[in-house]
């Protein structure tokens, strides 16, 4: 057993970025300076072997987690309270004392927290944010290389706020829905919740999720490359429920959603999309929206672009014409190799990622592996998805995890007896229309990257996603190398 | 036995018809609408409908003017945007001006006055969420002032032009023509 001092520093090597102006290369290196710290924030976290998924009891007394767990009864047998460690305790959290048999103690008092439960000490995935310049128009990422299922833990939900997290108090937040309707209404949400309601199961992605890897492979974890998509179970009204209520007047073909936060977020909406199936959400995994996610109420529109999910919605307006706002004029634009840009992108089309195993994991030796992962898509359910361990030469079926659910993450299987030797693991998905997902090359054949000056482009990318195996184990992103 | 409890008289008729009416038309209409909530009033709905359209909808009364709108901008937005409208990189404030041509180079710089297509858009940006540090703090001859100083600093309107409901549509954006539907997907790959 080593410990952390002894253990040889991991150097975790990007790609050069002195080609880049100085203003790109100052964006770029901010970026890769905070992924570093993450990453090295993390490996304090994890056990010394960091043999990807897999706990070893071996390490684990000189984790962080254990030395405090060692802490907490060295603090509770001198006669402290053990809520002083707390403040060591994970996000989500309680710290509590560990004790050396729990089968000859008594376990907690129950209901003592009060009645909403932690998790549990020892888990300390979080959500990462992107180091932009302001702390409240920035993002968060949802920790894929540690998620199970399909569905995302509220808490770890990714985020995207343009002016931070508003608070509301449900009982004095209104929809307004006027315009051209017949007869304009503003409900409480006491009187949303009267509805008829529907509960389904969908992902939501930001359109700029994987955006760092158009031109190549430039970000180190799963998390980072691929957290801006998280599946919930969404309750809430049929949006078509409420546009029967007030009538929608002859010519109307656009709504504008509006949120209740600082930035007053707008986005137009085809009327069609609303009839389908959109709906007002004010539930999320069986309770209330996080605020995060738009507490009390968000527009969810499955299978687009998570930025037209407006959060917080204060007031629809019924139009003939799209609004053409700053974030679907100026923003969420995609400029084409022709020199226009795209307007009303909505479609999040099919994708998957391999998150174990997956960037700056290590697999501890040759043997068996379950690969697994991913795949979703804005147009249906997933038909199928494939794998392939030598860069997309040879493709293999994984095993889908039912239920296999329309615009849901869909979690994939594949049995893998690794033989030590380099290894180029990819997924891709072909969903109910038949659309495979493509590779990056193949998008960037279709649209050019000259639509950003550092990134080549920014929104869309569902190309398939790559992870080298090295002989030691350790994988690292390897797109565009195969 | 049933016709008993009907009354026979003509009049008496005419209010059941008309009572009979009444109901075959309100079941279906019921029905259909539950009638939760209530009817806003005019001066609700204006209170939160800011938003502003291209062909100048929804545009307020007021006007502004670029000189007027220096001494607004650099008490509100230079500490972001920098007194040269070109972003102020820590602050993360967007350069406002400049680009122009530049969207096909390769290394495209997206302002205001290269790459928005409407100015209305500006209007209604900075009215629901700027400045950024008191968002929705200016009024509407702010809101145009400011909005005429942005425009004559990317060269889209005259030092001396006033700025109002009827003449912010009608400048001209030099990429209103720079956006496409969208057609994916764009990549053949069906099986």
């Amino acid at each position: 057993m080593t410990t952390k001092s002894q253990r040889p520093e991991v150097v975790h090597d990007y790609p050069d970025t002195s080609a880049y102006d100085p203003k790109t290369r100052r964006m770029m290196d901010t970026m890769i300076a905070a992924e570093r710290r993450f990453l090295a924030e993390r490996e304090l976290e994890e056990c010394e072997c960091k043999d990807g998924m897999f706990p070893n009891p071996a390490a684990s007394v000189t984790s962080r987690r254990g030395f405090m767990a060692g802490t907490a009864i060295a603090m509770a047998t001198a006669g402290a309270l053990p809520r002083l460690a707390s403040a060591a305790a994970p996000p989500g959290a309680v710290e509590y004392a560990v004790p050396e048999d729990p089968t000859k103690v008594q376990g907690r008092p129950i209901a003592q927290d009060g009645g909403y439960g932690t998790r549990s000490q020892f888990e300390t995935e979080v959500r990462w944010r992107f180091p932009t310049k302001t702390l409240e128009s920035s993002w968060t990422m949802t920790p894929l290389d540690k998620s199970r299922g399909m569905v995302t833990p509220s808490g770890l939900h990714f985020e995207r706020h343009h002016g931070g997290i508003p608070t509301i108090d449900p009982a004095r937040h209104t929809l307004t829905v006027h315009g051209m309707a017949k007869r304009p209404k503003k409900y409480t949400m006491a009187d949303l919740m009267r509805f008829p309601s529907v509960t389904r199961f969908h992902f939501i992605e930001c359109s700029g999720n994987t955006f760092t890897e158009w031109k190549q492979a430039m970000m180190k974890t799963v998390q980072v490359t691929h957290g801006l998509t998280s599946t919930s179970e969404w309750t809430g009204v049929p949006l078509s429920t409420i546009l029967s209520e007030v009538g929608i007047k002859d010519g109307a073909a656009w709504i504008l959603a509006e949120g209740a936060d600082a930035a007053v977020m707008t986005r137009s909406i085809p009327i069609d999309k609303c009839w389908s199936d959109a709906m007002l959400v004010y539930a999320q995994n069986g309770e209330a929206l996080r605020p995060e996610q738009g507490y009390p109420l968000r527009l969810l529109l499955p299978g687009w672009e998570g930025n037209t999910h407006i959060k917080w919605l204060r007031r629809l307006e019924i139009s003939d014409k799209p609004f053409m706002t700053r974030e679907e004029t100026s923003k969420y634009t995609d400029q084409v190799k022709i020199g226009l840009a795209r307007q009303f992108t909505f479609t999040m089309e099919a994708k998957s990622v391999i998150t174990f195993p997956s960037g700056e994991m290590k697999l501890p030796g040759p043997g068996f592996y379950e690969v697994t992962g991913i795949a979703w898509s804005g147009r249906g359910k997933i038909q199928r998805v494939e794998i392939s361990t030598d860069g997309g030469k040879i493709w293999h079926l994984a095993a889908l995890q039912g239920p296999v659910l329309p615009i849901s993450h869909t979690r994939f299987r594949f049995p893998w007896k690794w033989d030590g030797t380099p290894a180029m693991l990819q997924s891709r998905c072909i969903d109910e229309t038949g659309y495979v997902q493509p590779t990056i090359q193949d998008l960037v054949a279709a649209r050019g990257v000259d639509g950003h000056p550092k990134f080549g482009s920014i929104y869309h990318n569902n190309g398939v996603q790559t992870w080298l195996i090295n002989p030691d184990g350790s994988v690292v992103n390897g797109n565009h190398q195969a | 036995m049933l016709m008993r409890f009907f009354p026979t008289s003509a009049i008496g008729t005419c209010v059941w018809l008309a009572i009979f009416a009444a109901v075959a038309l309100s079941v279906p209409a019921s029905a259909q609408t539950f009638d939760f909530g209530t009817a806003p009033t005019a001066a609700e709905i204006a209170a939160i409908n800011i938003d502003a359209m291209p062909d100048g909808r929804g545009l307020p009364a007021g006007k502004g003017t670029p000189s007027e709108g220096k001494a607004i901008y650099v008490d509100n937005c230079a500490a972001c945007h920098g007194t040269d409208l070109q972003g102020v990189k820590d602050a993360g404030g967007a350069p406002l001006v400049g680009g122009r041509g530049s969207l096909m180079s390769g290394s495209p710089k997206k302002t205001i006055e290269s790459y928005w297509p409407y100015a209305t858009t500006v209007f209604d940006y900075v009215k629901r969420a700027m400045p950024f540090n008191a968002p929705g703090s200016l009024n509407d001859n702010q809101v145009y002032a400011v909005t005429a100083y942005i425009l004559y600093r990317g060269d889209l309107i005259g030092e001396g032009d006033i700025i109002n409901a009827k003449t912010l549509p009608r400048v001209d954006m030099p990429n209103k023509n720079g956006f496409i539907a969208d057609p994916r997907p764009d990549v053949n790959t069906y099986r």
